[in-house]
């Protein structure tokens, strides 16, 4: 892997890029691990509705450790905040809000993302249990899909790649992944470079990913 | 049956006829709602082959509290029925997984909103229904499907239980119930699921009359048996984060 010298961005940087996304009005939901980060970023006087599984509409900041109220938390179970607007509802009409497709972004992770838009991020290879929670919903459902990931594995496997080896989540959704190389989007046979790093090359990225890469239009 | 006998001195005699082979549903969402001292008295009373019901199979966090891992390793558990049977870290490894992976206790891996609805749908006398959740993927397989407008959609079936416990924040005599904040989850949905319904109550059980109808967020025609949470170190609470991280 001696091509991805540069490491690219770190996992907030990741999650900043992504967030910049993120249109005003729009209703959000951030999954476990490095989507909950794009809660921090900065994206100046758009108005954010963040959703939760457990029916917390409109949570706000995760609250130190003595300021907390033990009766709240989000999806991740972290003790958060409410902002002004916020609503609490029960699991199911939470996931009516899901599956009717009012959600307009749910950015998740994943251990693998395909070029023709497939994902697998609920059950790793030879395990029997998964963890699926509310992401099979999620990626069915919502308006968009997009995936935050490490460009590689620890032992630098690519994760973006032609097919999924794992079982899937859902098939043809994601439209959009940021990964610590950059910003790239499934074209059907490959993924095209929307942004790269900085000090990441094009050919850094293309050694670093299991599908051809097309340079954005 | 006369509202004030909903009423239960002691979580033990609230579960005492739980049978061998029951379904039971246990709400909670990462702690809030979660029935802790109504899964602490099952541990004691023992039933065994039960199917249970929840979002995850616990055991993810130190210290641990009453969960159904512990139910699992306590020998009582045939089956359960979540939306993860895994952590949600793959490195983590749960209680649950090795008696799972020796084929001790099976398991029904659902999506969490298609758990929720199917949870709904039983209570609402619905047997079924068709959602787009998991369309094309392994729990799909060998599963009917139909299109419908142009989309595919599998068929999940109600999810009925023989009992449910849950925990809220306030209730009266009548079984009436609130919840506050990220308690309520699936706590209402598996309240009109179940054929009875125990719950376990954080504040003192009022006379009727004394909640609003307008902010009742659990009719008392769903629920059977209240218990009023004796204060610690009898009465079980939530456990804080910072606790769980030691």
């Amino acid at each position: 892997m001696s091509a991805t010298t540069a490491k690219g961005w770190d996992r907030q940087q990741m999650a900043d890029r992504l967030a910049q996304e993120f249109q005003d009005g729009w209703i959000v939901n951030l999954g476990v691990g490095i989507p909950t980060l794009c809660s921090n970023t900065d994206i100046g006087d758009r108005d954010i509705i963040y959703h939760a599984e457990n029916g917390v509409i409109g949570y706000g900041p995760v609250l130190p450790a003595g300021q907390e109220d033990l009766h709240l938390v989000n999806a991740g179970g972290q003790n958060v905040s409410l902002n002004p607007g916020a609503a609490i509802i029960h699991h199911a009409d939470s996931f009516a809000i899901i599956r009717s497709g009012r959600i307009d972004v749910t950015v998740m992770g994943a251990y693998e993302v395909a070029a023709n838009g497939d994902f697998a991020n609920w059950k790793i290879g030879g395990a029997r249990g998964g963890g699926i929670g509310g992401a099979m919903d999620l990626a069915a459902c919502a308006k968009r899909v997009f995936i935050i990931l490490e460009h590689n594995t620890r032992k630098g496997e690519p994760r973006l790649l032609r097919d999924c080896a794992l079982p899937v989540t859902a098939r043809g959704v994601v439209t959009l992944v940021a990964t610590n190389l950059g910003l790239f989007a499934p074209t059907g046979d490959g993924f095209a470079v929307r942004e790269l790093a900085p000090g990441v090359t094009f050919a850094a990225a293309q050694a670093a990913t299991g599908a051809p890469l097309t340079e954005h239009p | 049956m006369g509202r004030r006998n909903k009423i239960i001195g002691s979580f033990a005699e609230a579960i005492a006829d739980i049978p061998d082979g029951a379904t039971i549903a246990f709400g909670g969402f990462a702690g809030p709602g979660t029935p802790y001292n109504l899964t602490r008295a099952l541990l004691a009373q023992g039933a065994k082959r039960l199917t249970c019901i929840a979002n995850t199979t616990g055991g993810a966090h130190v210290p641990r509290m009453p969960d159904l891992g512990m139910l699992v390793e306590n020998g009582q558990v045939a089956k359960v029925i979540c939306a993860f049977t895994a952590a949600t870290r793959p490195t983590d490894v749960l209680p649950f997984t090795k008696y799972y992976d020796s084929g001790e206790v099976a398991a029904e891996l659902v999506p969490q909103g298609t758990l929720a609805e199917r949870l709904r749908a039983a209570g609402a006398g619905i047997p079924a229904f068709y959602t787009p959740t998991a369309v094309g993927t392994e729990l799909a397989e060998g599963r009917e499907t139909r299109v419908i407008d142009g989309r595919e959609y599998l068929l999940e079936y109600a999810l009925p239980c023989d009992y449910a416990f849950i925990r809220a924040w306030r209730a009266d005599e009548a079984g009436n119930l609130q919840f506050r904040l990220a308690q309520r989850n699936f706590c209402p949905v598996m309240a009109t699921a179940a054929k009875t319904v125990v719950v376990e109550v954080e504040e003192d059980i009022l006379p009727a009359g004394a909640l609003d109808p307008d902010q009742i967020h659990t009719s008392g025609i769903f629920v059977q048996r209240l218990v009023k949470i004796p204060p610690a170190p009898e009465g079980l609470w939530t456990i804080r984060r910072q606790e769980r991280a030691k």
